[in-house]
C-alpha cells in the first residue's frame, strides 16, 4: 500500500524497495517467466481479435451498468437471492456487517476478492468483532503478516519460502520447514477447520450475469468453491463493472483472463452460483445468500467519455507482469491497494487524490501494459491523464509550469538551448560528455554520462546540406525532434546521406518544434495541444508526400499522440489525418517505403545487437524494419533476449526517478552483454542518449549508435 | 472436422498437462473397479481436522463417496467396497469435512479445448465429494465432449435456469502458485484428478 504524504517520500519508499534483492530477484525471473507462459497459452489464438471482441462487449456492458443492475436484481428475487447496491466503499462494509450481525454469525471465512481488499473490510469486519480469516493462500499469508497484496494475482509474491516458513512456525507453534509443498498442506490443515467452523463466507465474483443472476468465480485453489458452500450464509462482494448481460460475456472474458493472468488455459474451477442452493448447515436446509454490488465511483466513471474504459479491467493483473518499474520496486510500491497500471489509474477514483497524485508520476511510458492488457485499456494515455488532471485540480508544479512556458514559444526554447550549449562549456571534457550536471533541465543523473549539447545544432548545419532535385520522385519533410536537431546533429546527416542519390526532395522545416511528449508526460495537457498545432502548421508549409524522423518517441507521438489530441476538435479532424497519415518512423520508410536492397551497402560482419524503442515497438508496432536493415547492411545480427524491454529513459522520468530508471538501465546493458556485440544500434536518441551514458558510465565496450549512423557508415558510394 | 475421437484426444493431453490422470474405460462397472483400485493403493487419507475425530484408529477403514451414482451402479460399488473393506458412502458428507479418501462423480460434459469437467454439483453431497475427497474420480462418456465452453451455452443455460444451481468446471487438481510461483497442488481441494472416459459405443459411429 502505497501512502507516502509527498514525491519526496515516495521516492525515499520506492528507493528502499530497490535494495530489497529477494524482491528483486523474484521481479525478474517472474517478468521472463511470465512472457513465455502467456505467449504459449495464447499460442494459435487471434489475441488480438479476443482483446477487441472483449473491449466491446465490456464497454456494452458498461454502458447499460444501471440496467444491467436492475435486471438482475429483479431476476435474482425471483429466486431469493438479495441484492443490495453499497455507494461507497464504507457502506459496502456496513452492509455485509448488518448481514452477519442479523444472522447471528461468529466467524467469517473469506475467498479472494479485490473488492474487499478496496472496501478494506477486513478492518471493518474485525473493529466489530467478527474473527474474518482469508483463505487463499496468498491471502492468508499477507493477512497474517498483516499486509496488503503485492500483486492483484499473486498477493504474496514479495515472499520467500523461508518468511513463509517463519510465519507458519508462529501461527501453529510447530517449527515448519520451507520445502513449499510442505508450506501449502500447513495452509491446507489449518484452514479446514475455519472453513467448518465459520457461519458466513465472504467472495468476491469474475461476473455477474444479469439474465440468470448468476454469479461466475475462478479460482485455482478451491478454496471459493468451500467459503460459498459450507458456511450458512454467504455474501459476495461484486464490483458493479462485473455486470455482464450473459453467459456468452463472461465465457468470453475467461478465454483471456487465465491465460493473460498465469499462462493457464483455465483456472482449476469456475463456479456458477445462482441463487440459495441446498446447505446442510443452515436451519432450513437452504443458503442465506446475498449480493452486495459496489458502485464506489463506478457509476460516474461508467459515464465519463475519457476514464469509462477503466472499467473494461477484468484484474488479471498482466498490466503489472510486463511493467518495467513494477518490475523494480513490487506492487507495495506500485499501487495503493490496486496495482500496476490499472491502479495508478484507479487509486485516483476509488482512493482519492491524495492516494494517487505520487503513484501516477512514476510511469515510464512504455507502453508494454497496454501491449498485454485483455481488455485493450489505453493505460499509458490514461496514466498521463490522470496526471493531467490531478495537475489542473491541485495546482502544476514549477518545473512543470516552467518548462510549458518555455515550450509553448519555439523561439524561447531554441534560444535557451544555444545558451546552454555556452554554459556547459566549462564542464564538458574531451569527449563531449557533460562532465557534472546539470543537463538543461535536471539535476539527478548521475547514474550516466550526459552527452553535450551540439556546438551547431541541425537546423544550422541545413543549408549547406540541402541539394536541389529538380524533378523529384517523392518529398519528404525531416522531423528531427529536439535531442537530435540539438544533441545529436551527426544522426539526422546520417539519415541525409542516406537519402541522397535517390531523386527524394528533402525538406527540414525551420519552424518545427518539440513535439510535445515531454509535456504531456508532465500533465501539461493544453500547452502539448499547443505546441502539436504548431508543428501541424510547420510541417504542412512543406507540403510534402511524407514526414520523417529518427526518433521513435517523436513519431509515435506525432502518429498516435496528436490523433488523441484531437478526437474532439472537428475543426481539426481532416488537417490532422492527412498530418498523421504522412508519418513514418525513419527505418519503415526505408526498408518498407523505399524498398532498400542489400546491394546499397558493403557488408561489415561486426557482432551488433537492437535495442527496441518502446515507442517503435510498441507504439508503432515496428519490429521487423529495423531487424531486415541491420541483416541487409550485412552486420552480424544478435538478437537480445530482453530487446524489447524498457531501457529505463521515459524523458523527464529519468530525472524524476533516477534510481529505478538506473536499475532499468544496469539490467538491460547486462543483458546486451550477454549477445556479445560490439554495435548496440537503435533508433530513438533518448534511448542513445540513456544508453550511451550508461555503457560510458560503467566502461562497458560496447558503440551504442543510431540505425542510421551504420548504415550511411556501411552504404556503397554511387560513383 | 473434429471426430469424437480428435475431440477425446484433445480431452485428454489438456487434461494431462494440468496433471490429471486420464483413462479409458469400457464399461462404468470397470470405473467402479479403477476407483477401488486406487483406494487400494492410496495411503489411508490424512485427517484435516484431527482434534474433531475420534481418538485415532488402529487400523481405520478408507472411505469413497459416490452420491449420485444410480441404483445399479450403487449397489455394485457398495458391495465392491464390502468386499474390499472400504467405507462406502452416497450421502452424509458433511459428517466427514476433515477429508476423504476417494470421491466418485459422473461428469455431465468435457471441454476438450481446455481438458475441463462440467458438473452440475447443486446436490450438496456432489458438490463436497468433489471439494473433500483427496482424490477425485470423474467418469466421462466420450459423447460428451465438446470443443469449447461456447459449445455448452445451452445446456449450462438449462442449469442456471433451473435455480437454485451450482454447477462447477474443474479442471485439474486443486493448485496454487502463491508461495515463490511455485506450481503445489492440493490446495483446498482434491490433490489428485482421475478422468475415465467411456468411448462411445461403436454401434453409434458411423
Ligand atoms: S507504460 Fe510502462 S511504465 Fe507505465 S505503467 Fe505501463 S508498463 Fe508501467
Ligand atoms: S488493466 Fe488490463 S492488463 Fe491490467 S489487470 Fe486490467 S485487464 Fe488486466
Amino acid at each position: 500500500m502505497q501512502e507516502a504524504k509527498n514525491l519526496k517520500g515516495y521516492k525515499k519508499e520506492v528507493d528502499d524497495a530497490l535494495q530489497n534483492e529477494f524482491l528483486r530477484t523474484a521481479m525478474d525471473n517472474f517478468a521472463v517467466a511470465y512472457r513465455t507462459g502467456r505467449a504459449n497459452a495464447f499460442a494459435g489464438m487471434d489475441v488480438e481479435a479476443l482483446v477487441a471482441d472483449i473491449a466491446a462487449a465490456k464497454d456494452a456492458a458498461i454502458a447499460r451498468m444501471d440496467e444491467l443492475f436492475e435486471e438482475f436484481k429483479t431476476n435474482a428475487e425471483k429466486i431469493g437471492l438479495k441484492v443490495h447496491r453499497a455507494e461507497t466503499a464504507s457502506q459496502a462494509n456496513a452492509i455485509i456487517a448488518r448481514i452477519a450481525k442479523e444472522n447471528g454469525v461468529n466467524k467469517i471465512i473469506k475467498s479472494k476478492s479485490m473488492t474487499a481488499e478496496e472496501t478494506l473490510l477486513n478492518h471493518h469486519l474485525e473493529a466489530d468483532g467478527y474473527e474474518v480469516t482469508e483463505t487463499d493462500l496468498g491471502e492468508w499469508i499477507i493477512q497474517l503478516r498483516g499486509e496488503g497484496p503485492s500483486h492483484m494475482v499473486m498477493p504474496a509474491i514479495h515472499l520467500s519460502r523461508f518468511q513463509v516458513a517463519d510465519l507458519f512456525t508462529d501461527v501453529t507453534g510447530e517449527k515448519q520447514d520451507s520445502e513449499i509443498e510442505r508450506l501449502v498442506k500447513v495452509a491446507r490443515r489449518e484452514l479446514r477447520k475455519a472453513y467448518v467452523e465459520a457461519d458466513m463466507g465472504v467472495s468476491g465474483a469474475n461476473f455477474a450475469l444479469a439474465d440468470t443472476a448468476t454469479i461466475g468465480l475462478t479460482t485455482n485453489e478451491g478454496n471459493a468453491r468451500l467459503v460459498t458452500t459450507l458456511p450458512r450464509v454467504h455474501v459476495a462482494l461484486v464490483g458493479l463493472e462485473k455486470l455482464v448481460p450473459t453467459l456468452h460475456d463472461a465465457l468470453l472474458v475467461n478465454r483471456a483472463l487465465p491465460r493473460n493472468a498465469t499462462g493457464q488455459g483455465i483456472t482449476s474451477y469456475v463456479t456458477w452460483i445462482t441463487g440459495p442452493n441446498v446447505c446442510g448447515s443452515a436451519p432450513d436446509n437452504k443458503k442465506e445468500m446475498h449480493i452486495v454490488f459496489l458502485d464506489n465511483g463506478r457509476r460516474d466513471l461508467a459515464r465519463d467519455p475519457v476514464f469509462a474504459q477503466v472499467l473494461r479491467c477484468v484484474r488479471c493483473g498482466a498490466c503489472a507482469n510486463v511493467c518495467p518499474v513494477y518490475r523494480m520496486v513490487g506492487g507495495h510500491r506500485y499501487g495503493h491497494i490496486y496495482i500496476g497500471a490499472i491502479g495508478l489509474i484507479i487509486t485516483y477514483f476509488f482512493h482519492g487524490r491524495d492516494k494517487a497524485e505520487n503513484l501516477v508520476q512514476n510511469c515510464i511510458n512504455c507502453g508494454a501494459c497496454k501491449a498485454v492488457c485483455a481488455a485493450g485499456i489505453d493505460l499509458p494515455r490514461l496514466i498521463k491523464e490522470v496526471h493531467a488532471r490531478i495537475q489542473d485540480e491541485s495546482g502544476h508544479p514549477l518545473t512543470s509550469l516552467l518548462m510549458a512556458k518555455v515550450l509553448r514559444s519555439r523561439k524561447l526554447f531554441h534560444t535557451l538551448l544555444r545558451s546552454a550549449y555556452l554554459a556547459q562549456k566549462p564542464v564538458t571534457d574531451e569527449s563531449h560528455y557533460l562532465r557534472h550536471l546539470p543537463f538543461v533541465f535536471a539535476q539527478e543523473h548521475n547514474f550516466r554520462r550526459l552527452p553535450a549539447i551540439a556546438e551547431k545544432p541541425f537546423r544550422d548545419r541545413w543549408p549547406l546540406l540541402k541539394t536541389a532535385v529538380s524533378d523529384p520522385e517523392m518529398r519528404v519533410a525531416l522531423f528531427s525532434g529536439c535531442v537530435q536537431d540539438f544533441v545529436y546533429p551527426e544522426q539526422l546527416e546520417a539519415a541525409v546521406k542516406l537519402l541522397s542519390d535517390r531523386n527524394i526532395a528533402l525538406e527540414f522545416p525551420t519552424d518545427q518544434s518539440c513535439c510535445g511528449l515531454p509535456l504531456e508526460m508532465m500533465g501539461e495537457k493544453k500547452t502539448t495541444r499547443e505546441v502539436a498545432r504548431q508543428n501541424i502548421n510547420a510541417m504542412s508549409s512543406a507540403d510534402c508526400d511524407y514526414i520523417i524522423t529518427l526518433c521513435a518517441s517523436c513519431a509515435s507521438h506525432l502518429k498516435n499522440g496528436y490523433a488523441k489530441l484531437f478526437e474532439h476538435d472537428e475543426t481539426m479532424t481532416d488537417r490532422v489525418r492527412r498530418f498523421t497519415s504522412k508519418v513514418h518512423p525513419f527505418s519503415a520508410f526505408l526498408h518498407d517505403i523505399l524498398k532498400v536492397k542489400a546491394d546499397e551497402f558493403k557488408p561489415v560482419p561486426v557482432k551488433t545487437t537492437y535495442h527496441a524503442p518502446c515507442h517503435l515497438c510498441r507504439g508503432l508496432k515496428i519490429s521487423e524494419a529495423p531487424h531486415a536493415l541491420i541483416e541487409l547492411a550485412g552486420l552480424d545480427f544478435r538478437p537480445a533476449q530482453e530487446e524489447e524491454t524498457c531501457c529505463g529513459f521515459g524523458g523527464s522520468y529519468s530525472s524524476k526517478f533516477p534510481n529505478i530508471s538506473s536499475q532499468i538501465l544496469s539490467k538491460k546493458l547486462d543483458d546486451f552483454k550477454k549477445t556479445e556485440a560490439e554495435i548496440l544500434v537503435t533508433e530513438c536518441p533518448g534511448c542513445i542518449m540513456q544508453l550511451r551514458g550508461g555503457v560510458k558510465k560503467r566502461g562497458d565496450n560496447l558503440k551504442v549508435r543510431h540505425i542510421a549512423e551504420v548504415l550511411a557508415e556501411s552504404k556503397r558510394q554511387t560513383e | 472436422m473434429q471426430t469424437p475421437d480428435s475431440l477425446s484426444a484433445l480431452f485428454k493431453q489438456k487434461a494431462e498437462l494440468v496433471s490429471a490422470v486420464v483413462k479409458e474405460v469400457k464399461t462404468p462397472h470397470e470405473a467402479l473397479q479403477y476407483a477401488i483400485d486406487v483406494c487400494e493403493r492410496k495411503e489411508n487419507c490424512l485427517s484435516l481436522m484431527p482434534a474433531l475425530n475420534e481418538p485415532p484408529d488402529a487400523n481405520p477403514a478408507k472411505i469413497i463417496a459416490a452420491p449420485a451414482l444410480d441404483a445399479t451402479l450403487t449397489d455394485a460399488m457398495r458391495a465392491l467396497c464390502e468386499k474390499n473393506n472400504i467405507r462406502f458412502l452416497t450421502s452424509g458428507l458433511r459428517e466427514h469435512l476433515a477429508g476423504i479418501d476417494i470421491g466418485l462423480t459422473f461428469a455431465d460434459y468435457g471441454i476438450a479445448e481446455t481438458g475441463t469437467l462440467v458438473l452440475d454439483s447443486s446436490s450438496e453431497e456432489v458438490r463436497l465429494t468433489t471439494m473433500i475427497s483427496e482424490i477425485h474420480i470423474a467418469i466421462l462418456p466420450q459423447s460428451k465432449i465438446r470443443p469449447d465452453a461456447y459449445h455448452l451455452e445451452d445446456e449450462l443455460g438449462k442449469n442456471m435456469r433451473s435455480y437454485p444451481n451450482y454447477t462447477a468446471f474443474i479442471t485439474g487438481a486443486s493448485r496454487t502458485a502463491d508461495i515463490e510461483r511455485v506450481l503445489a497442488l492440493g490446495v483446498h481441494g482434491p490433490l489428485e484428478l482421475h478422468i475415465l472416459i467411456i468411448p462411445e459405443p461403436e454401434k453409434e459411429r458411423t
